[in-house]
């Protein structure tokens, strides 16, 4: 054997398979399907139609609808999932796995069922309809029913991961706190809620994220009423059929604050600015 | 003082202990995995339930199945080592410790938490996370946040398990003077006798749930109840039938094959021990010049050398180790298939029922 093949690396180390190859092709089609409307939006709509549409009230009112409620959903959703999740993790019950399916059922919910589901139950004939209105808050047309509807597809995803996020924690770290003197409540405020604050930001982020897109369920349950209940995706689809390009515009701004959003929640968990485990 | 009596099924294991542990004092539980020894743990810190009992510490009743008293565990004042330590991983090393203070003001919990912290030497880790400290740093750790609540009882789960072998050496000296300075009772589970030896006054061998021996650790060596406490303390466990023989000694049938001498009076099917330094080893055809009365002929089949000892293991009729210098192992040129004769002394042969 020549001294220059005994130095040569082992084929296996340096040979590309053809299985790598498949991997990075499956990858390149994906991401291309994927990007590929993002981009499009953000190449057809000229600077000039994104600085008029900012100036369009009726845009300007979509978006500031869209985060307002967002966020108020978003707030409510972490409140009371928040508990939630972590019960579904901790404890064993009777017919556990029935109420988890029951939690997740918003998620293979066709929007349109959603809507009807709400109307059925919070609408004006619903089944709390009345009560509602005799307490003074119908859900009717108004602001709050798209909270409402806001926080009935996006809160699935929060509890889900948060579900997941507290079941990851391990068991000896809630335990060490009850010998430490801890009750359950300064366990769950003090170690597992800040143990688990980033599954529970990716919860939020993927919430948040659903709830800013939310359409069909809005659209049915609380109409689309600029001002009030017309948020992004709403005036998005009135005005798509008038005007494409404010559309567009309006498309790439929603778009840019979604990213905004989800980059802002990564970078916080990845800085520790929650103090979370840095797992 | 603690005292403690424990009733609870674990799986397929029927846990039945007592224990007594006077203050200052260390228990070691001691017994294979699966014994149900964290599970005592779990019972006395009040982490599980048992199904009936009773545990009394420090003047104090935390449960009384027969009264229904149950304290939870974070009324108990419980020092609990975890066997992984448990440290809160978001919280800086000062934290941890800070977490257990009762009733400190919150601008004297970092003073507080840096005193107990340097008591065992990890003052210098105080603001690290714990990810980035050491097993030997997470123990330290552990420890002050274990005795920060200042505890009526400390439980160690495993306490030199987590660490690397020479740390784990280090760890166990600097443990067992803790524990020689400690003035609540303390209960220690471990798989290794030789640690229970260690740290514990009083060693407890636990097996399937139940206490089978207890006594300080020297005891359970020079006379364990069983051939499992012998098994368990390193010995050679041989299994035959006792007889009684000339001077005083007792002759033991091998099974298998060969007989041995025994100072200790028995009869009938017994378990042998012979510790694996007590067993010296011969050239075949010596003609036996020492005073060892037992001769059993054998085939080298393993050796390992630790520092200056060599671990022999040998094929006999019964499984046998032995343990010798590495002077004798030149001497004898040992090898695997060497023919060589074990010999001890009929004063180092223990007997216990079978």
């Amino acid at each position: 054997m020549s001294a220059q093949a005994a130095t040569a690396p082992p084929r296996s180390l340096t040979a590309r398979g053809w299985f790598p190859a498949l991997l990075g092709l499956a990858l390149a089609i994906a991401l291309a399907f994927l990007v590929l409307p993002v981009v499009a939006i953000f190449t057809h709509s000229s600077p000039s139609s994104l600085i008029s549409s900012l100036n369009d009230p009726a845009s300007t009112d979509a978006l500031r609808l869209s985060i307002e409620t967002s966020a108020i959903a978003v707030a409510v959703i972490v409140l009371v999932g928040t508990p939630s999740a972590y019960l579904l993790a901790t404890r064993e019950f009777p017919a556990k796995q029935l109420v988890v399916t029951l939690v997740e059922l918003p998620l293979v919910l066709p929007p349109a069922v959603a809507g009807i589901g709400l109307l059925a139950s919070f609408g004006p004939g619903g089944f709390l309809g009345p009560a509602l209105r005799n307490a003074g808050i119908p859900l009717t047309l108004n602001t709050a029913a798209v909270v409402v509807a806001l926080i009935f597809v996006a809160a699935p995803f929060y509890l889900r991961q948060g579900q997941a996020a507290f079941a990851a924690l391990d068991s000896s770290w809630l335990e060490a706190s009850r010998t430490l003197g801890a009750g359950e409540a300064k366990t769950f405020a003090r170690v597992a809620v800040p143990a688990a604050t980033p599954g529970l930001a990716a919860g939020l982020a993927l919430a948040w994220g659903r709830a800013l897109g939310e359409f069909g369920a809005t659209l049915m349950f609380a109409g689309s009423f600029r001002g009030i209940t017309q948020t992004a995706p709403l005036a998005i689809y009135g005005e798509f059929a008038t005007d494409f390009d404010g559309a567009l515009a309006l498309s790439a701004i929603l778009v840019a604050v979604s990213g905004a959003l989800l980059l802002t929640v990564k970078f916080l968990v990845g800085s520790g600015a929650f103090g979370g485990a840095a797992r | 003082m603690l005292r403690a009596e424990l009733n609870a099924s674990v799986g397929n294991v029927e846990l039945d202990v007592a224990l007594n542990v006077e203050d200052g004092a260390c228990l070691a539980l001691a017994g294979p995995s699966g014994a149900g020894k964290t599970t005592i743990l779990r019972l006395l810190a009040g982490l599980a339930r048992p199904a009936s009992g009773r545990i009394e510490c420090g003047g104090e009743l935390w449960l009384d199945t027969g009264r229904s008293v149950f304290a939870p565990a974070e009324r108990r004042r419980c020092g609990l080592v975890f066997q992984q330590y448990a440290l809160f991983p978001h919280m800086p090393a000062w934290r941890n410790v800070a977490y257990a203070l009762p009733d400190t003001p919150r601008t004297e919990r970092k003073q507080r938490a840096s005193e107990l912290l340097d008591r065992f030497g990890a003052a210098h880790v105080a603001d690290a996370r714990p990810a980035t400290l050491s097993g030997g740093e997470r123990q330290r750790v552990a420890l002050a946040r274990a005795l920060a609540a200042e505890p009526k009882l400390l439980l160690l789960d495993e306490p030199l398990a987590a660490l690397d072998p020479r740390t784990a050496a280090k760890a166990g000296r600097e443990l067992g003077a803790f524990l020689a300075d400690a003035e609540i009772p303390t209960v220690l589970v471990t798989h290794d006798f030789a640690q229970a030896a260690l740290l514990g006054d009083r060693v407890a061998v636990i097996d399937a749930g139940r206490i089978v021996q207890q006594g300080e650790p020297e005891e359970l060596a020079s006379a364990p109840a069983s051939g499992f406490v012998a098994d368990f303390t390193g010995a050679n466990v041989l299994s035959g039938i006792a007889t009684p023989a000339e001077e005083g000694l007792t002759r033991i049938e091998l099974d298998g094959g060969g007989a041995v001498l025994s100072a200790e009076p028995a009869s009938g099917p017994v378990a042998v021990s012979v510790y694996p330094w007590e067993v010296e080893l011969e050239p075949p055809g010596s003609n036996h010049a020492g005073s060892a009365r037992n001769h059993i002929q054998a085939t080298v089949t393993t050796v390992t050398v630790l520092g200056a000892r060599v671990r022999v293991g040998l094929s006999a009729p019964q499984h046998l180790t032995a343990e010798i210098t590495d002077a004798s192992l030149e001497r004898l040129a040992l090898k695997p298939g060497a023919p060589v004769v074990a010999t001890w002394k009929a004063a180092a042969t223990r007997l216990a029922p079978a």
